[in-house]
């Protein structure tokens, strides 16, 4: 178990009180591993993200990064702590200061981390940044402004990848581009990993590129975490009806696909996570939804039917992809 | 509302053998303190009754441009129509008057946004502004726009639409308030439907929903639909045939099953090839290379050609690339198409 580089355990976040935002999701994240984290918006995901790296405090549970609670520690400790767990965000355009240069947003880091590289050597440090990200590093005086989204989202890389962590929480990171410059994201996030050893936590809503890039894949509804598994598990035997639904709604880029999918399309919205049903959250918009789901709320755990951990009593394989 | 149509049938040119919409070598371009952007360099395209077109693009292509002067909203200044037509059975609703324009697209093309939120007045009731469509365009009274709107609400599947007009759109969640904007843009019984990227801010799930609501309507009534996105899956679900757009022209043009399965423009197999697919799992992506161009800067000849693998140097030089005809009903503008077909 040494190479599991950051585990949360029973990690709750209930906003004003009664928002329950993230309630109780177990996950752990092995070195040089990706795990996806996919669901629909106000599934907790991005607040799963921010308790991951620090910027929430949780309501309650913990996050272990190399065996150490984040939750727990203070002061010093805390902050080299956080080293190790960087963050990439979704918006290239809002998440870069306007007002600082490109040197100035991936150097930042070094200013609090002084430790870290010394000063005299921190504008190399950023310019082999720059490089490593595939940015002349020439340009380490111009603003964000003067690059287009696909370059600043590697900006945002570099940032993170500057105080060398282990393990990058990427929350939504090419959701905002256009396809072709997803495609140069993606691959320079794969090549990193490979460079650096880095584990990443890949939090995205689109089911393709998900599994492109994940060895597991989290599925999450309203909080909660109800299906787990290696991608291949994830996508070709899923077993909770929520998952099942989420792939057979994705569009596929295949036009002979059409009317040979199986549609499971849901009814309705997903509740508020303020008042989110009892027993198994997803049973108000499930087909399968028995007595028994509204008392009983199914655990996330491999189950007669599910080889893989599945948060559903009636838990099953189907396959809505497999039509043709 | 049988007068409404009859004004419409006595359009001067009207043909109703013509094609439902077409426009023809359209140009818009922005005169801006940069410098003049051509956002639209000569995009062609028509459709039909019942059929669905898709306007395939990245950010920056001109597709919603396109839309705009369509529906006549561009606006004026900065954007300017310097060439083109578009033509509404025929008639070249660039060149009638004033009136009778804005009569054809209040009744006849609708659109539907991106963003629902801001496209819907925050101030008003979406009874009222379901309502006011009835009482301005076809003089209805109070009590008969209200229960108009109520039916509209019903058709687009809003549970509960007897109490909900009283609703203001931030009551509304996201997919709800799209059936809402769905709803207005087809109080008017259009024959044209521009939906601009409507569903890009939705969830799958919920896209699914819409999607499959729009493919209803559109069957019940005959529509054209114009689908503009970017978005390869649902364009591969719903769409008849596809234009894909690039720095402002329209770089091939096919059914959808044949541009899938052998596109002629590089353009449009790169964009196909950069979808994560199943059988590259653990392989690096095929990106498209540099950036599309600034508009004001579009590079001479093929304006793709900067990153093009098949580029040569007649790719480099003007004129750009005509629309070669690369098989019944398709085209593509791209010298080499031969070669990106495989052939």
């Amino acid at each position: 178990m040494s190479d599991v580089v950051l585990e949360t355990k029973d990690l709750v976040k209930h906003f004003k009180g009664e928002i329950r935002a993230v309630d109780g999701v177990d996950l752990q994240l092995r070195r040089g591993e990706t795990l996806g984290v996919v669901g629909e918006s106000g599934c907790g995901k991005s607040t799963l993200a921010k308790l991951l790296v620090g910027l929430e405090k949780p309501t309650s549970g913990a996050v272990a990064v190399r065996g150490q609670d984040m939750t727990r520690l203070k002061g010093g400790e805390l902050r080299r702590a956080r080293r190790n767990i960087q963050m990439v965000l979704q918006d290239p355009y809002t998440s870069l200061n306007p007002r600082m240069t490109v040197g100035d947003i991936v150097g930042e880091p070094f200013e609090i981390h002084s430790e870290v590289v010394p000063k005299g050597k921190r504008q190399q440090a950023v310019q082999d940044l720059l490089d490593t990200v595939g940015l002349n590093p020439d340009h380490i005086n111009r603003y964000p402004h003067q690059f287009s989204g696909g370059q600043r989202q590697r900006i945002g890389i570099a940032r993170a990848l500057a105080l060398k962590p282990e393990i990058i929480v990427c929350d939504e990171p090419v959701s905002a581009l256009d396809v072709s410059i997803q495609a140069q994201v993606i691959n320079l996030l794969e090549r990193l990993q490979d460079d650096f050893g880095l584990s990443y936590i890949f939090i995205a809503h689109d089911l393709s590129v998900v599994r492109h890039i994940s060895d597991r894949v989290a599925v999450m509804y309203l909080g909660k975490i109800v299906e787990q598994g290696h991608d291949v598990a994830i996508y070709d035997q899923p077993t909770h009806p929520y998952t099942q639904a989420l792939l057979s709604a994705v569009p596929v880029p295949d036009p002979r696909l059409r009317g040979h999918r199986k549609q499971i399309v849901l009814e309705g919205d997903v509740p508020s996570p303020a008042n989110p049903p009892s027993g198994c959250r997803f049973r108000t918009r499930c087909w399968k939804a028995q007595h028994v789901c509204s008392e009983q709320e199914p655990l996330l755990q491999i189950r007669e039917r599910s080889p893989h951990p599945s948060a559903c009593h009636f838990a099953e394989i189907n396959n809505p992809l497999r039509g043709r | 509302m049988t007068d409404i149509k009859a004004q419409l049938d006595v359009l001067p040119g009207l043909d109703p053998r013509a094609p439902l919409l077409q426009v023809n070598d359209l140009h818009v371009e922005f005169r801006t303190r940069d410098g003049v952007a051509k956002a639209v360099n000569g995009a062609s395209f028509w459709l039909n009754p019942g059929e669905t077109l898709a306007i395939l693009g990245e950010s920056g292509c001109g597709k919603s441009v396109t839309a705009q002067a369509i529906m006549g909203i561009l606006e004026t200044p900065p954007g300017h129509i310097t060439r083109g037509e578009i033509r509404y059975r025929g008639v070249d609703l660039l060149k009638v008057r004033e009136a009778e324009r804005r009569r054809v697209r209040a009744n006849r093309v609708a659109m539907i946004f991106q963003d629902a939120l801001s496209a819907l007045n925050p101030v008003y009731t979406v009874g009222f502004q379901l309502a006011e469509l009835f009482r301005v365009h076809r003089g209805a009274s109070r009590a008969d726009a209200k229960s108009r709107a109520i039916e509209l609400l019903d058709q687009v599947r809003i549970p509960a639409a007897k109490s909900r007009i009283n609703d203001y759109p931030h009551q509304f969640s996201g997919g709800m308030r799209q059936r809402v904007m769905i709803a207005m843009a087809l109080a008017l019984d259009p024959e044209v439907l521009i939906a601009d990227e409507p569903t890009t801010a939705l969830d799958v799930t919920v896209q699914a929903q819409i999607m499959g609501l729009l493919a209803e309507l559109q069957r019940q009534r005959n529509m054209g639909l114009i689908l503009i996105t970017h978005d390869m899956g649902v364009v591969a679900d719903v769409a008849d045939r596809i234009s894909v757009m690039y720095a402002g022209r329209i770089v091939e043009e096919a059914p959808v099953y044949d541009i899938y399965a052998r596109p002629a423009h590089p353009y449009t197999r790169a964009l196909l090839e950069s979808i994560p697919r199943l059988d590259l799992k653990g392989q690096q992506l095929t990106a498209i290379r540099g950036l599309p161009p600034a508009l004001t800067a579009i590079p001479a000849g093929c304006a793709f050609h900067p990153r093009c693998g098949y580029a040569k140097e007649p790719c480099r030089q003007d004129p750009a690339p005509p629309a070669y005809a690369v098989a019944p009903r398709r085209t593509a503008r791209c010298h080499f198409f031969r070669e990106v077909l495989g052939e």
